[in-house]
């Protein structure tokens, strides 16, 4: 079969991440849109365990550590060091969870995103701290189980899209591995544009979310199909709706086979219905406006 | 070339001969005039480097991690608050063996909000892993910002160059800045073997076990104690190329003293005016000036001193529950010398009081006559 997907394999195949982790199958392809001249900073996540303890590495690219809150600071330091020896063509790309990303490190990448740093930061989404056991973070959806909200989280999630938008970085996507050719595309694309890029992974975690390891893909591609996780970009303010179903698939589907999910009563599970049904609405009508 | 300069621009411009590549620059009164200076020597040319203008001081170290771990010679600047925001990135950056250059403009910590000198800012990050450097003058913040670098550079260590908020970060004074040239000579550019280099793929700073994590930081201590003889190597080269000599203890008329202030910083003028005022009056008055601060020279000390010896410490800082920094250093590094020294500690100047050559000769008659307790702390509050 031909396909637009490089052979070129960047992450190896010895890596610490559970069965069924997303985040691997997203690095798998997010290197192979970006190639070689990569450089990766990675805050405390999942990522710092499954990149491999010294002196291993499963990445054939070269790897920054970082504290938590401080991501998009490092990756611009990064970048700053490559342009003052010379190197202007490396993309340097920050890896972080949700919890740095919504939570403890949003004043960082704030501002690197304001200041137009060139970079590519990218959050996989797991809607928890999975690292440290399943804790709630800011993008955790309402009603979902954790360690730190056992009757259920009772917030919506944050919309960190929105808040990045208001940045006016120079592009935005959101990426699904249910979707290679989508998303290889996407990463291949920032790689070529200037200034501050932000992807958002969907990132299914079989422990943190209680369902089987062979669902992963299932449930990324459920998820985008039941409209919780649309793929879109928007490149310099103009925005583009990159897989619209004509009929949207009851949200009920994707969320049955998640155990974190159990304890949402049919009143809670038809309010969420409306809220996706609300969002995606309006993605579509900002499809029909663009 | 003479140019008249504060501390903060003399700061600033030792940043810009050293040839820093990435500078990041976050406001905090009284070392924002540093980022400013920066600015504008980057508007008008002087400066070359990449100035980064980041949201926070815990960024600012963060992105020296990253651009330093790239290869690039880098600098800050903060105080206070800031250097306390920043105390995570401060391991970080010297377990990753960064050599990062800051200057720390002493203030004191909130709360209360206070804006003025007090060394508790610097101090309380002593076991951080950086090397610490206490400047009496503009001449010697410009000097010392230069052989950090050169220092940090050979050690795998950061560099913290500390000087007083206000009574010399604002204070002008007639400042001898060496030419380009010859500062280049002095400290050619930084080209490390070890960078993120994507032609060949590492991973920095990933998860260590006991045995490993161990050994580095041993390896770490044994480099810091190694500091002191390239300091003094360092040193050296300073003088040779530029004619002004830095120890890390800076004696003042203590060989036949029978009683020493001991000091750090701007203040250690006014004990040196104090001890003169003290022998015009037939006292065997002397003092001693703390340079370096880590690696503790705890041998240079007990070279230094004998026991028939009374020694007044005067500390600007205070470590609630035990005494002033300064002091438990000194009575730590001379536990074993017998028969040691009988020392007393001050505490005085905290959130920015004047430490006046008065106060100073009352802080040397107090420990002089033995009318205080040495085994307790001497307040000395503000007269003001
Ligand atoms: S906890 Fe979840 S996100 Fe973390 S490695 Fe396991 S599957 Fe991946």
């Amino acid at each position: 079969m031909k396909t637009s997907i490089p052979q070129e394999e960047l992450l190896r195949s010895g890596h610490q991440a559970c069965q069924g982790c997303a985040s691997t199958v997203a690095m798998r392809y997010a290197l192979k849109g970006l190639g070689r001249r990569t450089i990766i900073v990675v805050p405390a996540c999942c990522w710092t365990v499954i990149s491999g303890a010294a002196p291993n590495s499963s990445l054939d690219v070269p790897l920054l550590h970082a504290p938590f809150a401080s991501a998009a600071a490092t990756a611009c330091g990064v970048k700053a060091g490559l342009q003052a020896r010379g190197d202007e063509e490396t993309t340097v790309m920050v890896w972080a969870g949700d919890g740095s990303t919504y939570d403890i490190g949003l004043q960082s990448w704030s501002g690197a995103a304001e200041r137009g740093e060139d970079m590519l930061y990218v959050c996989y989404d797991n809607e928890a701290y999975m690292n440290t056991g399943v804790q709630r973070s800011g993008a955790t959806p309402m009603g979902v189980w954790t360690m730190t909200t056992p009757d259920g989280n009772r917030r919506p999630k944050k919309d960190l899209d929105a808040l990045l938008e208001a940045h006016h970085i120079s592009y935005a996507a959101t990426a699904s591995i249910a979707y290679p050719e989508d998303f290889v595309r996407k990463f291949a694309k920032a790689r070529a544009i200037k200034g501050f890029r932000f992807i958002r992974v969907f990132s299914p975690c079989p422990p943190g979310w209680k369902y089987d390891p062979d669902k992963t893909v299932d449930l990324a591609r459920l998820a985008v199909l039941t409209g919780v996780f649309p793929l879109y970009e928007i490149e310099a303010g103009a925005f583009r709706l990159n897989l619209a179903p004509a009929k949207l698939k009851p949200l009920a589907e994707y969320l049955a086979p998640q155990g974190r999910y159990k304890g949402l009563d049919p009143e809670a599970l038809a309010r969420e219905q409306g809220s996706v049904t609300e969002r995606w609405q309006r993605l579509l009508a900002r499809k029909a406006a663009s | 070339m003479k140019k008249v300069l504060t501390g903060n621009y003399a700061a600033a411009e030792a940043a810009a001969l050293a040839g820093v590549q990435v500078a990041s620059i976050y406001p905090i009164t009284p070392a924002t005039q540093i980022g400013e200076r920066l600015s504008e020597m980057s508007a008008e040319g002087s400066f070359g480097g990449r100035l980064i203008r980041v949201e926070s001081e815990h960024s600012a170290m963060a992105s020296l991690l990253g651009a330093a771990s790239a290869g690039a010679r880098t600098f800050t600047a903060t105080s206070s608050q800031g250097l306390a925001y920043m105390h995570e990135m401060l391991h970080w950056v010297s377990g990753a063996r960064l050599p990062v250059v800051m200057v720390d403009v002493n203030r004191a910590l909130a709360a209360p909000w206070n804006l003025w000198s007090d060394q508790s800012d610097s101090l309380s990050q002593r076991d951080t892993g950086w090397l610490q450097f206490y400047c009496a003058s503009s001449q010697e913040v410009l000097d010392t910002v230069l052989m950090a670098f050169k220092i940090s550079e050979k050690t795998f260590l950061p560099s913290m160059v500390v000087l007083d908020g206000f009574t010399l970060s604002h204070t002008y004074e007639p400042v001898d800045v060496p030419d380009e040239k010859a500062v280049r000579e002095f400290l050619p550019p930084w080209r490390p073997e070890s960078r993120l280099d994507t032609g060949a793929p590492a991973a920095f700073g990933s998860l260590a076990g006991a045995k490993d994590y161990i050994r580095l930081r041993r390896r770490m201590a044994y480099d810091m104690e190694q500091a002191l003889s390239v300091i003094d190597d360092v040193a050296k080269e300073f003088e040779r190329l530029f004619g002004r000599r830095y120890e890390p203890l800076a004696p003042y008329r203590a060989w036949d003293a029978d009683t020493v202030l001991v000091i750090a910083g701007a203040a250690a003028g006014a004990a040196e005016a104090a001890v003169d005022e003290l022998r015009r009056d037939g006292h065997r008055a002397g003092s001693l000036r703390l340079r370096v601060f880590r690696p503790f020279p705890a041998d240079a000390l007990r070279r230094m001193l004998h026991g028939g010896m009374r020694l007044a410490v005067v500390d600007r800082s205070f470590s609630q529950g035990s005494e002033g920094t300064f002091s438990q250093e000194i009575k730590a590094a001379l536990y074993s010398s017998s028969p040691k020294p009988v020392t007393t500690g001050f505490v005085a100047g905290l959130g920015g009081g004047d430490i006046t050559v008065d106060l100073l000769k009352e802080i040397w008659a107090e420990a002089h006559n033995g009318t205080v307790n040495p085994a307790e702390t001497v307040w000395m509050e503000d007269a003001r």
